[in-house]
């Protein structure tokens, strides 16, 4: 069995600038921190970052935004870090702003080898610009295409050396379809076991989704 | 009555929509306050975004579990018949009308139960996160805000800011009043004591109808 294990430095060079990159967690809880402290140290510039959120100043994703890492944002919901706001309205960082139901779906669509999905969310508002709308049933939807990256730095409570991951708690958020819809997958574990020490049946994510795993201690 | 009180006496009158059973998301601010107003005999599925049905009180200082947040990002606890979940099948949730009722805020709603929430242009963009999914999927849609912005109605004949979803609003609660959004427009179905007709109509932009069964609500 390949080895999976890496260390965080490793992760941290597997991303180079410009490249576009999903960050799991929601709000800073199920957030791959210790890897994106790993960015923040290593300067990697000019990101495309795909996540729910840009968390708190001064947490995880939220010390990337204060340095100007990140050249564009799409997510969902940018309140909870002034300085995200403050850099979109000055032009310093490109955010586009997707439904929460959606961006999931694109995500799901893209790992899953589906050409889009079909949504009422949306329709009659901003997110609707642009788009083809499509009639089922005598009711309309919005056409959502396919949402892929390609490294996705995702969290997992306690994952296997198969890279099989389980969660606790709300950890899962957006993690689960995020290592479906990149090519290489990095999961940042807080306790890592040998293969047998998650039971099949408490399994969230398979292991053939997982490609490398950062051990980090005492994850926050 | 003080703000404070003011926003307590909305909450409490949103927490008697809720039937034995339901499964309610609550938004951030008023919303979030009907949690406190549940009779006990009366078992509501609270439902956070995030990934968790069945959301419980904030523990206790000191007992806060770093895995288990609910979407404002807050430290919750789960009942023991809740159930945590991924993004996507949150929002199949959400999206599949499995949600009996969302109550949310709003900065404007208007006489066809259109809901502006999530940007005001060139000020403030927070993002919709999952207000616009949980907006367009929910069963019954309940606006619980305070009447007016600094003196301004904030029930108006057409909202002016862009939508997070067109004619979604079933309800729309205040310190004031209820009123019902049907397909006549908007019906006011109950004043709160203290409050007159003549106040409520300055203070409100829209057109609506009285209600045959009008109904004095009794504050405190």
């Amino acid at each position: 069995m390949k080895d999976k294990r890496i260390t965080v430095q490793q992760a941290g060079a597997m991303v180079p600038d410009n490249a576009t990159v999903m960050v799991g967690g929601f709000i800073g809880v199920g957030a791959p921190d210790h890897i994106t402290d790993e960015l923040v140290r290593r300067g990697t510039k000019d990101l495309t970052v795909i996540a729910n959120d840009t968390s708190f100043p001064g947490l995880g994703l939220g010390k990337m935004v204060e340095r100007r890492q990140i050249k564009k944002f799409i997510g969902t919901h940018i309140g909870t870090n002034p300085e995200t706001g403050r850099q979109m309205s000055a032009g310093e960082m490109d955010v586009t702003l997707i439904p929460q139901g959606t961006m999931v779906e694109k995500m799901r669509a893209a790992g899953y080898g589906l050409g889009g999905v079909l949504t009422g969310t949306g329709l009659g508002t901003l997110v609707a610009e642009g788009k083809q709308t499509v009639w089922v049933n005598g009711k309309e939807y919005l056409l959502e295409e396919p949402l892929g990256a390609e490294i996705a730095l995702i969290y997992g409570t306690k994952v296997d050396e198969a890279g099989n991951v389980y969660y606790e708690g709300t950890t899962r958020n957006f993690n689960v379809m995020m290592s479906r819809a990149a090519k290489t997958v990095i999961v940042e574990a807080e306790e890592v076991v040998p293969v047998g020490g998650i039971d099949p049946n408490h399994v969230v994510i398979p292991g053939i989704f997982i490609d490398y795993i950062v051990e980090v201690a005492n994850n926050g | 009555m003080d703000k404070h009180e003011m926003q307590r006496a909305i909450a409490q009158r949103v927490a008697q929509e809720f039937c034995d059973g339901n499964v309610v998301n609550l938004g951030i601010g008023i919303p979030s306050l009907a949690a406190d107003f549940v009779p006990e005999d009366t078992m509501i599925y609270f439902q956070s975004e995030n990934g968790i049905l069945g959301t419980g009180p904030s523990p206790a200082a000191g007992c806060e579990d770093k895995h288990i947040a609910n979407a404002g990002g807050k430290a919750v606890t789960v009942l023991p018949y809740g159930a945590f979940f991924d993004s996507s099948d949150s929002f199949g949730i959400i999206r599949g009308g499995h949600v009996d009722i969302t109550v949310l805020g709003a900065l404007q709603v208007d006489e066809a139960g259109n809901l502006a929430n999530w940007i005001i242009p060139g000020k403030l963009v927070p993002g919709m996160g999952g207000a616009m999914d949980l907006v367009c999927g929910a069963k019954k849609v309940i606006i619980a805000m305070e009447h007016t912005a600094k003196g301004k109605p904030k029930i108006l004949r057409q909202c002016t800011l862009p939508l997070t979803a067109a004619g979604q609003v079933n309800m729309i609660i205040t310190e004031k009043c209820v009123f019902e959004v049907t397909q006549d427009g908007l019906v006011l179905t109950e004043i709160s004591n203290g409050y007159t007709a003549e106040d409520i109509r300055n203070t409100t932009e829209a057109d609506y109808i009285l209600s045959p069964l009008l109904n004095i609500r009794e504050v405190g």
